[in-house]
């Protein structure tokens, strides 16, 4: 008979599959990484250790260009995300601490269904939708729809967090005299707070990562990174662009490593 | 009706609804001032309900609650000058020990300083200072446990309502806490309303108990009362363990019914009220107020076999199959063996009632 705690080592095939899944999801990574640090014009011919992409980047014929959708992914990103993250932490508290209301169960749906809704359905859409109401294309309606798309994405975080914590706490601040919102600002919010924080990291990297939405709603002339660097893939792909995506594959690593020691200090457990 | 100023709490014709299920019954008690009062019973009889509606965590559906006098039955949990200990403490994950202690007194409108002062001296009353900057996570289940008290009591609130609070521990830290519970109580002088499915902590711990059953009280009394004195058959069966026999009142006189229990058998007991000749009721006899003999000592010695004899402890419990009817527990304590004997599984004895020790019950 099989050994019921047997080694998943053992098992045929365990370290081909997994080896297969490492680096189709990783060498393409290492690569750009590796070639972003390359001497060469060329992108495939290594010519030595450099540090002239980065530099072309910051100062090169495209680094204003490169510039601007910086900041403007990144100030995008950052007011989306806030935005999000306070919009989603209501919702779940009605959502979670609300008791059963009526549709409530069709409000949950409502909240997450934009995560299954194929992205250029809901690009086109939005697009659509900014042409009927006469919204001028541009910065602001490339946030305005980042705001309702990283809502579910916050939401998720922090509604799971919110179940976990028992309302005996709030109870037990309501009964020591404290007001409904003081019981909220002082004993849910603190406990809330790794789950608003993941959702917040969460809102914001979805949000800088975004290209199909951001493509269909952002006007002439307004970029962010990813569609930036999507118009310069078009006419040939120079090695500046490996580092432009080096550059913000480190940004994702930060994140998420912000996230993970976060939900490591969790004060509850 | 104005409510009597000197009862803690007074609850009046009380009704909680949930839909189309009815929690609570039209409960009316009063609890009074300096009382440790016990709500006992098993679990879905209403008794966590009933304190939480004390405490303004659920609606009142219908009735009045008064705090000594005045109507709090509408007032949100944080007006109400009650404090509760949680069954799973509720101590604040993110706040030290003290901070925890003080947040009742903070929220009161005191200075921080002074809320700490105080947090302190309480701390000190539960023998805790030494842990006051840790986190809860960082205390074992009793010290938890004496900080949820410590937190409630801060505040000086008139009642302290304390909801299953040593269910989580071990034996042996529940009969300390239970002394330790009583003490306090007696110190600080604040009604105490104790709420648990165990019916030795009622007993050992109560002034008074309430016994809830399916959203009513079945009865309310001392623990002597309700120990002794059962009103009916679930209190006398939920109390500690007793014999409930099947009988049928033969004839009541000068205040005692002859109670005939099938196979010839015949036990004399007090009669109550409500219950005459002719009555098919139920009778109840604590196993240790019955003593085994080898020879009958009285007219209605009842003749058995022992089956068997269970050893728990300070007592041995022989269970006795009468001639003809029903199965009997027999209870001798260790330390009286010396006047009482004990039988080996098979002998043929007789089990004497002693007398006024059996007790007819309404159904």
């Amino acid at each position: 008979m099989a050994h019921v705690n047997e080694n998943i080592k053992t098992y045929k095939g365990f370290r081909a599959i997994t080896l297969l899944c490492l680096v189709v999801l990783y060498a393409p990574l290492v690569i750009v990484t590796i070639y972003s640090f390359n001497a060469s014009q060329s992108i495939t011919n290594w010519e030595g250790l450099s540090f002239r992409w980065y530099a072309d980047v910051f100062t090169g014929p495209e680094s204003a260009k490169f510039k601007s959708a910086a900041f403007n992914s990144f100030t995008i990103a950052i007011m989306a995300a806030t935005a999000s993250t306070m919009i989603a932490t209501l919702a779940a508290t009605a959502m979670v601490r609300g008791g059963q209301f009526k549709m409530r169960t069709v409000s949950f749906g409502l909240i997450s269904l934009p995560l299954m809704v194929p992205e250029i359905v809901t690009a086109v859409a939005t697009l659509i939708f900014f042409n009927a109401i006469g919204f001028t294309r541009g910065y602001l309606t490339i946030l305005v729809a980042h705001v309702a798309f990283c809502i579910p994405f916050a939401y998720l975080p922090i509604s799971a967090r919110m179940q976990g914590i028992e309302d005996s706490f709030e109870q037990a601040a309501m009964d020591l005299y404290a007001t409904r919102r003081q019981a909220f600002t002082k004993i849910l919010m603190p406990l809330m707070a790794p789950g608003i924080i993941s959702g917040f990291l969460l809102a914001f990297i979805v949000s800088l990562d975004d290209f199909i939405i951001t493509n269909f709603v952002k006007g002439a002339g307004v970029e962010t990174l990813p569609t930036a660097i999507f118009g310069s893939v078009k006419q040939g792909i120079k090695p500046n662009i490996m580092a432009i995506s080096t550059m913000l594959l480190s940004v994702s690593i930060v994140m998420v490593t912000i996230s993970y020691f976060v939900s490591k200090s969790d004060s509850t457990k | 009706m104005p409510g009597n100023k000197t009862d803690a709490i007074d609850v009046r014709n009380a009704v909680k609804r949930y839909g189309d299920f009815t929690a609570l019954k039209r409960i009316s008690l009063t609890i009074k001032d300096n009382e440790f009062f016990t709500l006992l019973g098993p679990s879905g009889c209403g008794k966590t309900t009933l304190l939480r509606m004390i405490a303004g965590f659920e609606d009142v559906t219908e009735g009045e609650i008064l705090l000594f006098g005045d109507e709090i039955e509408s007032l949100p949990p944080h007006q109400r000058p009650v404090n509760t200990v949680f069954q799973n403490y509720a101590l604040f994950p993110h706040m030290t020990i003290l901070d925890n202690v003080a947040f009742g007194l903070e929220m009161r409108g005191k200075s921080k300083s002074a809320a700490r002062k105080r947090a302190g001296e309480m701390l000190e009353l539960v023998q805790l200072s030494q842990f006051a900057a840790r986190k809860p996570s960082q205390l074992s289940g009793g010290q938890q446990q004496r900080v949820a008290l410590a937190r409630a009591l801060a505040p000086q609130p008139k009642v302290l309502l304390l909801d299953e609070p040593l269910s989580a521990l071990d034996l042996k830290l529940r009969k300390q806490m239970q002394l330790e519970l009583k003490h306090l109580q007696r110190e600080t002088g604040i009604t105490f309303i104790f709420v648990t499915h165990d019916q030795e902590e009622a007993l050992t711990m109560s002034d008074r108990i309430a016994v809830m059953s399916a959203g009513e009280m079945q009865q309310l009394g001392t623990p002597t009362e309700i120990y002794e004195q059962p009103r009916n058959m679930f209190v006398a069966d939920f109390i500690g363990e007793t014999n409930l026999l099947e009988v049928s009142v033969d004839q009541v006189m000068n205040g005692r019914a002859v109670c005939h229990l099938g196979g010839g058998h015949a036990l004399t007991c007090n009669s109550v009220d409500g219950i005459g000749a002719g009555a098919k009721v139920h009778m109840s006899v604590r196993p240790e107020r019955l003593f085994m003999s080898d020879v009958p000592v009285e007219a209605e010695s009842l003749k058995g076999r022992v089956a068997e004899n269970i050893f728990v402890g300070t007592d041995i419990s022989t269970l006795v199959d009468l001639a003809e009817g029903p199965q009997f527990i027999v209870r001798t304590s260790n330390s009286d063996r010396g006047n009482k004997r004990i039988f080996e599984p098979g002998s043929e004895i007789f089990v004497n009632m002693e007398l006024g020790a059996g007790r007819l019950l309404m159904d």
